[in-house]
């Protein structure tokens, strides 16, 4: 790992103004993707800043028919809190399953889905439910907030806040996850709710991505059954050591299936 | 270079390190306390895991920085008054360990476990072990002391 500066700001205006004094700065919240990478020299930013020291930027609450997580809420405390798992259980399931235990202790909301690893669970979650990202500047939708692999619609600057959550009727997360790193081969979201029917999948393509075919069924008849009527396409999936593009496109309606079935 | 301080074992300490110092390095090299090992040093073996703050955390994948004000427990600091702590018990007990160098991760995530659940099944022992590796693969045993000590902790 090559030296950095290391910082630990106080507030956003500070976290910021770090930021973009910086030649090349990087934000860690969990700091579970950014230390591995800094590691294997994949990353080498002149300037690290650590959200931690900023207050007000972990923790759940209700508002209206939502449910706002901070975005250094740690996985652990999303998986393990009281008000998610009874109002959106398959969000408070999904963060269960990330990773292993220390990961969970440390590993935050906002850290996962600003880089946007195309096989981490939580992009599933916030645009398989139709949530709304709060940064530092403003509030971006779920559709419009993954542009690509590990690339999103922040800009430079800017710092995502909390993450909120409508509260579906019905949802229901199931993954196929790698037997090492437990990152999803192939996961998917079924939601019916405020925000529609949707259905988002994780790790089967360069970014996660919503399945209108698997929609339209599901708006249909939100069964398994209905789950079956559709073959889908392996085109634009990933091929890679892990999972063919064929394999990859069976699983996502196996995993759809399962998700439904997980709503009850 | 920047100066980080936090309660290590009860003890309040402070030193001058760079930034890009882990936590695993600052308590081997900076410290002394060699209980804490390094065994991938990639996040998935667990042999480094440490108390930060009471949740169990990889001392591989975590800044010193990132602990400054932070109460960490390490292996060395788990036994109390010169007894084992009961799962440090158990593991003697169980035989929950072969060559030992997975031991001292074993047994900081166990703590961590049974705080969180103190009467864990066999299946949710093995879930929370994802992620510690044993490579002499001794998992039975480690399963078997950690069932154990909860049981000796609810007395």
């Amino acid at each position: 790992m090559f030296d950095f500066a290391y910082h630990r700001p106080t507030s956003l205006e500070e976290a910021e103004r770090l930021l973009s004094g910086a030649s090349d700065g990087a934000l860690v919240a969990g700091g579970m993707t950014l230390i591995p990478a800094l590691k294997q020299r994949l990353a080498s930013p002149s300037d690290v800043i650590d959200l931690a020291g900023v207050a007000g930027l972990s923790g759940i609450s209700q508002a209206g028919g939502a449910i706002a997580v901070g975005a250094l809420t740690p996985h652990a405390l999303v998986a393990s809190d009281a008000v998610v798992m009874a109002r959106i259980p398959a969000l408070a399931a999904l963060a269960a399953k990330i990773g292993d235990p220390q990961v969970r202790n440390r590993g935050t909301l906002g850290g996962s889905i600003a880089n946007n690893d195309p096989a981490a669970d939580y992009p599933a979650a916030v645009l398989g439910l139709g949530a709304t990202v709060t940064t530092n500047r403003r509030e971006i939708a779920a559709d419009d907030f993954f542009t690509g692999m590990f690339e999103t619609a922040l800009e430079d600057g800017e710092i995502v806040t909390a993450v909120s959550f409508p509260v579906p009727e019905k949802a229901g997360y199931a993954k196929f996850p790698n037997p090492v790193s437990r990152y999803a081969v192939v996961g998917v979201l079924v939601s019916r709710g405020p925000a529609g029917t949707r259905v988002a999948v994780t790790g089967a393509g360069p970014c996660v991505f919503r399945s209108t075919e698997l929609e339209q069924a599901l708006a249909g008849s939100f069964t398994a059954a209905a789950v079956d009527t559709v073959t889908v396409a392996a085109e634009g999936l990933n091929s890679d050591i892990h999972a063919g593009a064929e394999y990859r496109a069976h699983l996502v309606g196996v995993m759809a299936k399962r998700a439904v079935t997980a709503c009850g | 270079m920047l100066t980080v301080s936090m309660t290590v074992n009860g003890r309040k300490v402070s030193r001058e390190i760079e930034g890009r110092t882990l936590l695993v390095e600052f308590l081997r090299e900076h410290l002394g306390l060699t209980g804490t090992h390094v065994g991938c040093d990639t996040s998935q073996c667990g042999a480094c895991v440490v108390h930060v703050d009471g949740a169990s955390a990889k001392a591989c994948t975590l800044l010193a920085a990132q602990a400054e004000g932070a109460e960490v427990t390490t292996i060395e600091g788990l036994a109390g008054n010169g007894e084992l702590h009961p799962v440090q018990a158990a593991f003697k007990e169980h035989h929950g360990l072969q060559c030992g160098f997975c031991t001292p991760g074993m047994v900081m995530s166990a703590a961590d476990l049974l705080k969180r659940n103190p009467d864990p099944s066999e299946t949710a022992v093995r879930e929370w072990l994802e992620g510690n590796l044993c490579r002499c693969t001794g998992y039975h045993n480690i399963v078997k002391a950690i069932r154990a000590a909860a049981r000796a902790l609810a007395g």
